[in-house]
């Protein structure tokens, strides 16, 4: 007998790693943002220093930590180590896993973006759910993801722009570093708002599962995680 | 079938979580700045491991050199201090086998290397300068310095001072320099003698140099903005 329909039953979502790094994660990218920013505050330009051509009179202080220059960059050297183990460690679990099918956007997502995009921008119809994101989610995911990359490999380089010369030239050098690794952050902020509207939208058993690991209502039948 | 979301479950799950805890040290201000220094210490060791004595700092052709005038001045007091440069020597003490005062000439009498190379502030700015000067690994071997020292440190005229891993003082790029575009280094740049680096950030790169000290333990005033809280290695 095949059922047409299953009730849906508790799921176990997100694996202890993915939880245990997208938190440690949350707070090292807000920490490596505030600091970020007081660092670029000390010359707030991506040219020469001669003449110099500031994209920002000053950063309000209000958004950055540690006060100055050097305390921020205490902040920044510490936690860009948070950052990578964290990547490095989800990236890694995923793989191992196989859990990264369920959030790598593929060719076969490509057609469901815009009905997911209408569907919460535009009030258009709910597309049925399928896997454990929507093609939508994995499309912000896999950027973000991607970022977080791009930031890791600009910030080692802008780092250690001599002893990492040759992966230096893969992102333009030390110039070409220093403006990848603020876009990227940009775009990571762009991110995060729709992130925590989304969580905010989506209510308690969503959020939940973020801290147990488990959904108690899927939207989607168990064993259909990575469609 | 047990409830997968007893309230055993879900605690258990949450524990799980616990190593977050750690991250909450930062937010105690007692632990804060050790924690930092911790950081920071780390970071500098990592760069210390990563460091290449074999491995130069990109060169650049004459055509990406910027214009003299557009190389930056900067100094953390006055960017011309009191100096006797006809009287000036660097006095040269500590684990060497010849201590004692070597004059400009006695520098210059050493091969001189001319490179032009990328000059990075803690700031983020850059530029691309051309410098000329000694290598301090001949300099080092000169005045017969301890080959088993771990440090040299420098102190200056406007009270400036700098300490340095002997690792990056033997790169074969860094120099005593004492000409900035094939003339002598002029006053605001360090005259007569400064330290030119470049796999070291521009703080480590101390100007107006009157003494160098070969050592094995960094005193307590080892780097003037490291002393701040910048980072002591200030490597690239």
């Amino acid at each position: 007998m095949t059922p047409t329909h299953t009730p849906a039953r508790p799921v176990y979502e997100h694996p202890w790693a993915v939880r245990l790094c997208h938190w440690t994660n949350a707070v090292a990218v807000t920490v490596l943002t505030l600091s970020g920013l007081k660092i670029f505050n000390a010359f707030p330009s991506f040219g020469s220093k001669i003449p110099e051509r500031d994209l920002i009179e000053a950063v309000p202080q209000a958004i950055t930590i540690g006060g100055w220059l050097g305390g921020a960059l205490q902040w920044h050297f510490t936690f860009m180590w948070v950052f990578a183990a964290g990547g490095v460690v989800y990236v890694i679990s995923q793989i191992v896993s196989g859990h990264y099918l369920t959030v790598v956007f593929t060719k076969r997502d490509i057609a469901g973006v815009w009905p997911m995009a209408r569907h919460y921008f535009l009030f258009g119809p709910k597309p049925p759910a399928t896997g454990q994101y929507n093609p939508l989610q994995k499309l912000a995911y896999s950027t973000a993801i991607g970022l977080g990359a791009l930031l890791l490999l600009t910030g080692i380089v802008m780092y250690k722009p001599t002893q990492m010369s040759t992966l230096g030239l893969v992102v333009g050098g030390y110039h070409g570093a220093r403006l990848v690794h603020f876009l990227s952050m940009c775009g990571l902020l762009a991110f995060v708002p729709g992130h925590l509207v989304m969580v905010a939208l989506h209510g308690w058993d969503n959020f939940a599962s973020m801290l147990t690991g488990w959904k108690r209502h899927p939207e989607y039948a168990p064993g259909q995680e990575t469609r | 079938m047990n409830d997968p979301l007893h309230p055993r479950v879900t605690r258990r799950e949450l524990l799980k979580l616990s190593p977050l805890l750690l991250l909450g040290g930062f937010a105690v201000p007692a632990w804060q700045e050790r924690l930092l220094n911790a950081g920071v210490a780390w970071s500098d060791g990592a760069s210390a491991a990563l460091f290449r004595g074999g491995h130069r700092a990109p060169v650049f052709r004459d055509a990406d050199v910027v214009p003299f005038e557009r190389f930056p001045y900067n100094g953390y007091d006055v960017l011309e201090p009191a100096i006797d440069f006809d009287g000036w020597a660097l006095s040269v003490g500590g684990a060497v086998k010849r201590a004692g005062r070597y004059s400009l000439d006695q520098i210059r009498a050493l091969p001189k290397i001319t490179q032009n190379t990328r000059h990075i502030c803690v700031e983020g700015w850059d530029a691309i300068g051309r410098f000329g000067g000694a290598s301090l690994r001949d300099f080092l071997d000169l005045v017969g310095a301890d080959p088993r020292a771990r440090f040299i440190t420098v102190t200056c005229a406007d009270d400036y001072y700098e300490s340095l891993d002997m690792e990056t003082a033997r790169q074969p790029q860094s120099l005593l320099c004492y000409e900035m575009y094939d003339r002598p280094l002029d006053r605001g740049h360090g005259a007569p003698l400064r330290l030119q680096l470049p796999t070291k950030l521009g703080y480590k790169q101390a100007k107006y140099l009157l003494t160098m000290n070969v050592t094995d333990v960094l005193p307590g005033k080892k780097s003037y903005w490291g002393d701040q809280g910048y980072s002591w290695y200030g490597g690239l």
